[in-house]
């Protein structure tokens, strides 16, 4: 254990408890009452559920979400997906350039030989072995089960080690003070913060905002799943094409892979 | 010397008090915060997701405990969750009281009580209406490669409310 | 030397007046502070490229030369060099003081250091920030009692055991601070188990270099004799200490030129770096490292108090460059994400990063500068820190090996 963080005891007493599970069996109500909409419902076409986890359960590390990047078939000049994420996420930046937070940014690289260029989106990795959680002093940089690497802003201090540490400068620190953010994205000045894989819409069993808006684009170069399920087509396309980590060298065995680089 | 410049203090003290006397005594309920009305009722016995003189005492807690239970475990139950706090609590009107103001359901309290916290340092203080990213747009989406919703927009509907923290309490 | 034989400095006007000047710088820091964390930090030169600023080259300047302040004790008390005992108390109330101002620094440039208690509270042990935090702590604690052990006749016979246990500590802390950057794979600059010795090599002589400077100021200031015995010594060890920094930075870059992967960031560093390069050559190397060694080894210059004044004082300027250099500069390089290819973005990927240090950054370091000086200050006016007289004929000299 590297983490000597702990829960309240005693937060939930057992008095509580069952109105806890009265309201979680009306909330499972409604929700079964939806699934079973779903059926009926004519027009809809529902495709192997059954991962789709309840929300009152703990994510397990039986998942591990990832993501595929074919830098193929990424267009020059579109940048959808750092839109999207800016929109989902609130990233509204002060017009300071060096000092405003990015979650996930195009690049473009030129083969300084032969002079290839091509342009890829590049986000918190996501990595096995993160660099960022090692050196956090409080713990707050943090992998969660399911491979998401997260921030616990309740006790980062903002001593911006994680981010001298990350190899791929995913991460921000919030420069100013921040209103109206987005309540699926708390954050706020002093603190450090990045892609968080859009962990509230994959809780949801969604997916991530910069994938979506890639794919609705028909551009379909982000491609997110559980890469511990042979059977997603994540792992599916991973196991067909050859693909690479940045950085490999540094044997994080990262969540986010990539094709033509 | 030393002494009398002491006693003259204490009396502009006490004097200073004196207009402020008759309200300690009376325990005015005028100076008891005004805590803005919830949007909904859990139901019609009880008023909040745990009863109200608990949620009173000990909301501190259940948020906390449902804090680290997202944070960690990715559970999104919505019973105790900060969200759905300031969705019911909290009006979504544009001029809607900020965080500070003793408008504010958690603020007009706070203020009463002289309680400092950070929450709203980074938490939306106002529910915020969905936008694009909590619509289930159809084709939009792949569900992790594991189940794709296509054409129903009733159904679309019921999700996005489900989704945006509507009422589930039916 | 006898317990009587140290003494309080004197009060009054003077003291008062210094007192106070050093604590507007205090003030002036503190205001510093308060300004970044109420607007954050873009008011600052800090940005998402340059994560670390000003106040952490000042911080962990101070807290490296605080572990090398403490040598003079060490010297004394584990290595059994009688010159050096009547110093050795001003050597721990210096590690002491030298921390706490480089400690406040960094605290104050935290995102949050209202949540001060947070990092004390959680720990997440495989980080080395994490294990800093119980060093830097404890060796104020040993340090203390080592200064306790001296100053109290009682207490005497544990000087030494205190003293081994307050350098094997100063040690392990130095390493732990040389470490922040040894173990960050991320970046070209860093990335190297060298530094965890070379900043132990630069403690010795950084907080050697302080130690010369205060005690020349305290001896001056308050009308006590310093003889040339004990002086000279210092400045020879001063020397040599210069000469080991300089082997370590010629060996950090030799093994770098030596793998071509790290040609592009000693390129940065030795020759196109602007800024970084000339702060490498003329303040660290030329006036941080030769002139001063000149100075001290030159039999005419080598024997004027001034002119060790100014070498101490040019090896502090060159330590402040080599801190800039090492922390900023090695920021300022862009990360390799992508071998042999041109990076461009709109975060800044695959250029030199640009940074300008503010003026709040540079006031929040001397502020802790400042803080340093000042509880080192109101530590000799209240304990009996320092000798009397420190004149040649009552240095003790007979317990030397020749």
């Amino acid at each position: 254990m590297t983490n000597s963080r702990q829960l309240q005891p005693g937060a939930l007493s057992m008095s509580n408890k069952s109105s806890f599970d009265s309201y979680r069996r009306r909330f499972l109500g409604g929700v079964a009452s939806t699934v079973a909409g779903m059926g009926v419902a004519p027009g809809v076409v529902l495709h192997s559920v059954g991962h789709a986890k309840p929300a009152g359960d703990a994510v397990t590390g039986d998942v591990r979400w990832g993501m595929l990047i074919d830098t193929n078939k990424c267009a020059a000049g579109c940048d959808d997906c750092v839109k999207a994420c800016d929109d989902e996420h609130g990233l509204t930046g002060f017009d300071r350039p060096e000092t405003d937070a990015q979650w996930i940014r195009k690049v473009t690289l030129k083969d300084k030989q032969t002079g290839h260029t091509q342009t890829l989106p590049l986000l918190c990795q996501h990595c096995e072995k993160p660099p960022c959680v090692d050196v956090c002093p409080t713990g707050a940089s943090f992998r969660r089960e399911d491979g998401i690497v997260l921030v616990d802003k309740h006790i980062c201090i903002g001593c911006r080690y994680c981010m001298m540490a990350c190899p791929y400068k995913a991460r921000s620190f919030v420069h100013e003070t921040l209103q109206d953010q987005k309540p699926f994205a708390p954050r706020g000045k002093g603190t450090v913060e990045s892609c968080t894989f859009c962990v509230h819409r994959v809780d949801n069993d969604r997916t991530p905002a910069c994938v979506e808006a890639c794919t609705a684009e028909n551009h379909n170069a982000m491609v997110f799943g559980d890469m511990n399920d042979p059977d997603s087509e994540l792992s599916r396309q991973l196991k067909k094409y050859n693909s690479r980590q940045i950085r490999a060298d540094l044997e994080l065995n990262t969540g986010v892979r990539y094709r033509g680089i | 010397m030393r002494i009398t410049v002491i006693k003259l203090w204490c009396t502009v003290l006490a004097l200073g008090l004196l207009p402020g006397m008759p309200a300690l005594l009376n325990a005015d309920d005028s100076l008891l915060p005004v805590i803005p009305e919830a949007q909904h009722r859990v139901s019609e016995a009880q008023g909040c997701v745990e009863p109200v003189e608990k949620m009173r005492k000990d909301h501190m807690e259940y948020i906390l405990h449902q804090r680290d239970e997202t944070m960690y475990e990715g559970i999104r139950t919505r019973q105790h969750s900060l969200v759905e706090c300031i969705n019911c609590h909290v009006s979504d009107a544009p001029d809607a009281a900020r965080y500070g103001s003793t408008e504010h359901f958690c603020s007009s309290c706070h203020k009463y009580a002289s309680v400092q916290i950070d929450c709203f340092q980074c938490h939306a203080d106002r529910p915020v209406k969905t936008s694009r990213h909590n619509s289930l747009a159809p084709g939009t989406m792949r569900l992790h490669g594991k189940s794709v919703v296509e054409k129903d927009d009733l159904l679309n509907d019921k999700l996005q409310a489900t989704a945006a923290g509507g009422t589930v309490h039916e | 030397m006898k317990q009587d034989d140290f003494r309080e400095i004197e009060g009054g006007r003077p003291f008062y007046l210094l007192l106070g000047f050093i604590g507007l710088f205090v003030l002036a820091g503190l205001g510093a502070a308060w300004y970044m964390e109420h607007h954050g930090h873009w008011v600052t030169g800090m940005s998402n490229q340059i994560i670390w600023g000003t106040p952490h080259v000042f911080a962990v300047f101070l807290i490296v030369a605080a572990s090398g302040a403490l040598n003079v004790a060490s010297i004394s008390s584990v290595f059994g060099k009688t010159p050096y005992k009547p110093l050795a108390r001003l050597s721990g109330l210096l590690a002491i003081t030298l921390l706490v101002g480089g400690l406040a620094i960094l605290v104050l440039d935290l995102g949050r250091p209202d949540r001060l208690i947070v990092a004390m509270t959680y720990y997440n042990f495989k980080s080395i920030f994490a294990w800093n935090i119980f060093l830097y702590i404890g060796f104020m604690g040993v340090v203390a009692i080592y200064l306790w052990m001296m100053m109290e006749r009682k207490m005497n016979r544990f000087t030494k055991s205190a003293g081994f246990v307050a350098f094997i500590w100063r040690l392990i802390l130095t390493t732990g601070t040389g470490s922040i950057f040894g173990f960050l794979v991320a970046r070209q600059a860093y990335d190297s188990a060298l530094l965890a010795p070379m900043f132990i090599i630069m403690s010795f002589s950084f907080g050697l270099a302080i130690f010369i400077l205060v005690l020349m100021a305290s001896y001056k200031w308050s009308n006590r004799p310093l003889g040339d015995v004990i002086l000279f010594r210092l400045k020879n060890l001063l020397g040599v200490f210069i000469g080991a920094v300089l082997y370590f930075v010629v060996v950090y870059h030799l093994t770098n030129l030596y793998i071509t992967e790290q040609h592009g960031v000693e390129r940065f560093i030795l020759l196109e770096g602007g800024v970084y390069t000339r702060l490498f050559w003329v303040v660290q190397i030329l006036l941080g490292s030769l002139l001063p060694l000149a100075l001290l080894y030159n039999p005419s210059t080598g024997k004027s108090r001034g002119w060790i004044g100014i070498a101490s004082l040019l090896v502090i300027v060159g330590g402040l460059a080599q801190m800039y250099v090492i922390i900023i500069g090695g920021q300022a390089y862009p990360l390799e994400l992508f071998p042999g290819k041109e990076v461009t973005s709109s975060f800044f990927d695959g250029g030199i990063n640009a940074y300008a240090p503010s003026l709040p950054e540079i006031t929040l370091g001397v502020g802790g500068v400042a803080l340093a000086l000042a509880a080192t200050l109101v530590g000799v006016r209240v304990l009996r820190f320092l000798p009397v007289s420190l004149a040649d004929d009552q240095i003790d000299q007979s317990g030397e090996v020749a």
